[in-house]
């Protein structure tokens, strides 16, 4: 419905353009004085009346029906307000997949009184919606009209209202991380009010599986963060060993030593590996990478498990080759040529004059990209979900499974979304903690980054 | 200067560069050179044999999935006992077992059963829905392509040995021969399997496609592509041309920046704990994974126009205010539609990122078992990555291929994104 | 080998002055770059222990000649010289030659002073660390301390010798890298335009600095400015369009110069 409504609002506008244009055409055709704007102007100022209010009005109504909507359902229910909020949600949700068809058994009569009641109060909504939008719009083509003639400033009203729309697009970034910080801060919130924050922290065991069954009291230290926080850390060592010489070297290679159809066919090849969705390294790692470091752990004689720290944190590492290596790259090339000019006069080689003079003053640049990698590898989420372990456990064996921040997050949230068992609002909790990591790393990498950037 | 220094000077001029010593330690340190050299070579041969091994591999084992064994089987639905106007209730099963029956005729009970299995257990809604599809066929004999099941696919494909033990492997001997005798009889071919690209998720291999998820991931990103695109630019003209210089915008834009480099997942939360918890839409819809992934390429988009909107050189800005431009006039008249190839360029490769991106997907629900492709932003529905996670994750070995063989489709949707970047790059991008 | 290029040299000779001293020679020299040529058939010798300023307008190809000496132009891309230079009979160019050897005898300072990102003591102890000049740290330090003493510089710095080289002053930075050049010990030094970033206090203590340096070392410099030409050196070339229009003392270069040109450009008719 409110997809036609859209449409119609759409065509709406357009016509208004049309309709305040001959409008504006046909009263400046004859006056005298000169006229302030052009009749596009008014045809874009009569489309924006018409159209943006009643806009506006549609998306705020969608945003707020359903929760109006599940109010009044739940308060005509028998008995609801002797329950409490989860119960309360789960009969929500089961009147609302009856609604939509999905039945399992067969709803009780207060459930499907509650259907009824749900699907009615849909459908006045909806002839709710289309009324007041219609109104709306009709009322803004109405003024948008009307305020057509040759003094009005048609030009300025629409460039005022294209730059609102600027201002608020570019404050959609700031909404966003609000949004952000708002729901992992306001469910962890409620995860540490279940679970001490302390606990969570400090806990040495982490075993959320165990806290679900309804006769567990949750926080009994099943959701000690810190063997979730080393396997991280363990992952993305593994990655970062793998990633940081092989990136650099590549950089150097390609810098200073190919020549230049060399650089340009290899180049955009090592780009590949970052292009490569990691869902396909994940599939890789499993099929192809796990296998192989673990009959070479076997053959080693030590103790090895089908998901390896290794194979995650290898194949996570071949992925932030180029990354590491686009960002060497750059600070190389920016080191200034007198730099190795000086270097070659004074009769050095070339690798003399990377190892000596450019890499040292490469090396702001080169650490602020290895902290990005780093907050990538942190972050990095399905290679680890689909090639690591899923119980932590604390060891440096890298052959051994280990779990990362990510993997909890997406296994503790996969098909099952309410918010009010500890174990879902622990993936927030874990999601809170990855966040202020991956935040501190990129704010010291961008700093280092941009200081070095300004140094020439 | 003193003469002191002079003295001195001369007793250390005359280094003897053809001392042996010397030479030997040139030597010497040329080979560090070329080890350093050779470093290099070796670590691009790694990356870049990684990713031949990588494609090489996913080649070998997706190539398999672009076709499938079936059974082509000769119905007489003339004599069958269908309600021509009630297609759809007729004993369908019936009707396929009995037109597979008359292919091996003379089997005891146990042999047919497992005959039977031999063929992919959802024959007879195929069969059905071809006649739906055309009700002449009941007038008549006519030929059905019915797929063999996984582990006869496997066989036919050779994944499943012959040679190992009968125990081990998921076909027993007595299948094989059937089999045998099926291929002798000229039933079995193996025709491109356009059933990867038209069926929707099933739990047999044989039967499951990528049309569902090929449909969620264009809803997706058509979602993405109409929110993030707008606010993309309008966000990146604000910024770089509007805005005052003051702490605000200055924390717009360390904001924008970090945001850029923000985890995936956590989008994914965002996206589960606002627009599914607090907005209550639909889970697993194309529109929210739009959403999330809008919000995601977001940052991007608006560091991409803004380079190439402060790539215009000024003077054509001068130019347009001279003739008496309005400023909003002077940017969406000249600036912008030169800019815009450069924009456009970056959002296409915005877009093959979100195309690829699976974790925030996997939080709202795009991972659910959906047997049929979205009809729209709201219904359920998988994305080909999400998709590529399900099959990774099922049991069933013909999913092996089919995973490949869906990165393949993944990839080669990449590349196509991507060929268009770069064309567009090359074809329209200025430098001035 | 001898024989050869001493044939060569006495013939590169126009005049009456004994072989033994000139340092380098230049004979035909040439130097393309890419389809573009930017120096034609050069011929021009440096003499031991002096100082010859190659000057000229600019884009006439002293700084390409100069960067020939020591073989920089290798680390252009798409550069290439013809002819024949030699350094003490030696040709330079000869494909058995070690450009580090090369670079370690025929040193170089450059137009803006280009200090390592280093400490001033690292920025000197750099050359010597590579060619293995010292046996132990008093050795190095020692070197450290003369070269700094030449550069007339240890005054200024002795007491932040680890401090970083960036700090200094345009002029000590420009005096630190002819510090770090003669650290080497080598026999040539290039300058190219080594004061035109420098205020003229600075500029003096230079060109003070190179007047003292002639004692020991040969020097070549290109230099913009006539008046600096006449101050420092004692042999003046003069170029044009890629080619060496006169090379004469500097003392008869600026009264009484043989070619028009010459004297076109030093009384500012062109440049």
């Amino acid at each position: 419905m409110s997809g036609y409504l859209i449409a119609a609002l759409a065509l709406a506008a357009l016509m208004m353009t049309f309709v305040g244009c001959a409008r504006a055409r046909a009263t400046q055709n004859g006056a005298a004085e000169k006229t302030h704007s052009r009749p596009i102007y008014h045809g874009l100022n009569a489309a924006i009346w018409t159209g943006v209010p009643a806009f506006i009005f549609l998306l705020l109504w969608l945003g707020g029906q359903n929760s109006v909507i599940n109010q009044l359902v739940i308060a005509s229910f028998p008995g609801a307000e002797n329950l409490d909020p989860s119960a309360r949600s789960l009969i929500l949700s089961e009147i609302r997949q009856v609604a939509a068809g999905n039945i399992f058994k067969e709803p009780t009569p207060e459930i499907q009184a509650a259907v009824a009641h749900l699907k009615s109060l849909q459908q006045i909504s909806t002839v709710a919606m289309v009324a007041v939008v219609a109104a709306t719009m009709a009322i803004g083509a109405f003024l948008g009209y009307r305020v057509i003639g040759n003094r009005y400033r048609a030009r300025h009203s629409v460039e005022r209202s294209v730059t609102y729309f600027m201002m608020f697009s570019s404050f959609v970034a700031i909404v966003t991380t609000l949004g952000i910080v708002a729901s992992l801060v306001f469910e962890a919130l409620q995860f540490f009010a279940k679970v001490p924050v302390t606990e969570f922290l400090f806990g040495l065991r982490w075993e959320p599986q165990i806290a679900i069954r309804a006769d567990q009291v949750a926080g009994q230290g099943a959701f000690g963060v810190l063997p979730v926080m080393f396997g991280t850390f363990v992952i993305s060592l593994i990655s970062m060993i793998v990633a940081v010489p092989t990136g650099i070297l590549s950089a150097i290679y390609l810098t200073e030593y190919a020549d230049r159809r060399f650089r340009a066919a290899v180049k955009p090849l090592l780009e590949i590996l970052a292009g490569v969705p990691t869902v396909v390294y994940g599939f890789f790692a499993v099929l192809t990478v796990a296998p192989a470091v673990r009959s070479l752990g076997l053959g080693l004689g030590i103790p090895s498990s089908p998901n390896s720290a290794l194979a995650a944190g290898a194949v996570m590492g071949v992925m932030i080759i180029p990354f590491i290596s686009s960002l060497s790259d750059d600070a190389l090339a920016a080191v200034p040529r007198a730099m190795r000019e000086g270097s070659f006069a004074l009769g050095a080689t070339k690798g003399e004059t990377i190892r000596k003079v450019l890499l040292p003053a490469a090396l702001p640049g080169i650490v602020g990209g290895v902290l990005l990698a780093l907050s990538r590898a942190v972050g990095e989420t399905m290679i680890v979900v689909m090639a690591a372990g899923l119980i932590a456990r604390m060891t440096l064996n890298p052959f051994d499974a280990v779990t990362t921040v990510t993997v909890q997050i997406v296994t503790l949230l996969i098909g099952d979304s309410e918010f009010d068992n500890p174990k879902t609002l622990a993936a927030f909790a874990l999601g809170l903690i990855l966040f202020l990591v991956t935040l501190m790393l990129n704010l010291i990498a961008l700093r280092t980054v941009r200081k070095y950037r300004e140094k020439y | 200067m003193s003469s002191a220094a002079f003295t001195e000077t001369v007793a250390k001029a005359g280094v003897d560069w053809h001392s042996d010593e010397m030479k030997a330690r040139r030597k010497r340190r040329y080979a560090a050179d070329r080890r350093l050299q050779i470093y290099g070579i070796v670590a691009i041969s790694f990356a870049l044999g990684f990713l031949a091994i990588l494609i090489g591999s996913l080649t070998f084992s997706g190539h398999k999935a672009f076709t499938q064994t079936v059974a082509t089987i000769e119905i007489d639905l003339s004599g069958a006992k269908v309600d021509p106007n009630n297609i759809k209730d007729a004993d369908w099963r019936g009707i396929v077992r009995g037109a597979l029956r008359a292919q091996m005729p003379g089997l005891s009970r146990r042999e047919e059963r497992k005959f039977f299995e031999m063929f992919t257990s959802s024959g007879q809604f195929l069969v059905r829905d071809a006649v739906l599809a055309d009700p002449s066929r009941l007038n008549g004999v006519s030929r059905f392509a019915i797929p063999m099941a996984d582990p006869i696919d496997q066989l036919a494909k050779g994944e499943i040995s012959r040679d190992t033990p009968e125990n081990q492997r998921r076909v027993n001997d007595q299948q094989i021969a059937m089999f045998d005798q099926l291929v002798e009889k000229g039933v079995i071919s193996t025709p491109f399997n356009w059933g990867l690209f038209f069926n929707a998720d099933s739990r047999f291999p044989e039967l499951a496609g990528l049309a569902g998820a090929i449909s969620g991931s264009f809803w997706s990103l058509l979602v993405c592509f109409i929110i993030s695109f707008p606010i993309g630019i309008a966000a990146a003209i604000y910024l770089e041309e509007f805005a005052p210089k003051n702490k605000l915008t200055d924390l717009i834009e360390v904001n924008i920046n970090n945001l850029a480099a923000v985890p995936s997942v956590v989008f994914g939360l965002l996206g589960l704990a606002v627009f599914l918890g607090w907005l209550g839409l639909p889970r697993s819809a194309p529109l929210v994974g739009g959403l999330v992934l809008a919000l995601m390429t977001l940052p991007t988009l608006i560091i991409v126009t803004r380079v190439s909107l402060k790539s215009v050189p000024s003077s054509i800005r001068e130019a347009a205010l001279g003739v008496g431009a309005s400023k909003h006039e002077m940017i969406f008249h000249h600036v912008l539609p030169l800019a815009i190839p450069a924009v456009m360029t970056g959002s296409i490769i915005s877009l093959a990122r979100a195309l690829g991106e699976t974790a925030p997907l996997l939080l709202i629900g795009m991972n659910a078992f959906i047997t049929s492709p979205p009809d729209g932003v709201f219904a359920a529905s998988t994305a080909l990555p999400t998709q590529i996670y399900i099959w990774a994750d099922s049991p069933e070995r013909g999913f092996v291929a089919r995973t490949s063989a869906a990165i393949l489709v993944l990839l080669a949707f990449l590349v196509l994104m991507n060929g268009i970047a770069i064309y567009l790059r090359q074809r329209f991008e200025r430098r001035w | 080998m001898n024989i050869m290029s001493e044939a060569t040299v006495e013939k590169a000779l126009d005049q009456k002055m004994s072989d033994a001293n000139f340092k380098m020679v230049g004979k035909d020299v040439s130097v393309y770059y890419g389809e573009k040529r930017a120096l034609f058939d050069v011929n021009l010798n440096v003499r031991k222990n002096t100082v010859t300023a190659l000057i000229g307008p600019s884009g006439c190809g002293k700084s390409t000649f100069l960067r020939t000496l020591n073989r920089m132009n290798d680390t252009i891309e798409g550069c290439r010289v013809t002819g024949k230079i030699t350094l003490d009979h030696s040709d330079v160019y000869d494909p058995s030659v070690d450009v580090v050897e090369l670079r370690a005898r025929v040193g170089m300072v450059f137009q803006k002073p280009n200090p390592f990102p280093k400490s001033i003591y690292e920025n000197i102890a750099y050359g010597p660390r590579i060619h293995g000049l010292a046996r132990n740290r008093d050795d190095l330090d020692a070197i450290v301390e003369s070269s700094l003493k030449k550069a007339g510089l240890w005054n200024e710095v002795k007491d932040r010798l680890h401090e970083p080289g960036t700090g200094l002053s345009g002029g000590q930075q420009q005096r630190l890298c002819i510090a770090r050049a003669i650290a080497v010990s080598p026999e040539v030094i290039l300058m190219d335009e080594p004061c035109s970033a420098l205020d003229p206090i600075a500029t003096a203590k230079v060109e003070e600095l190179i007047h003292e340096l002639r004692a020991n070392f040969t020097i070549v410099i290109v230099t913009h400015s006539m008046q600096q030409a006449a101050r420092v050196s004692q042999r003046t070339a003069m170029f044009h369009l890629g080619n060496l229009v006169e090379e004469n003392d500097t003392d008869k270069m600026f009264t009484n110069p043989d070619d028009q040109r010459t004297q076109d450009y030093i009384m500012g008719r062109f440049g």
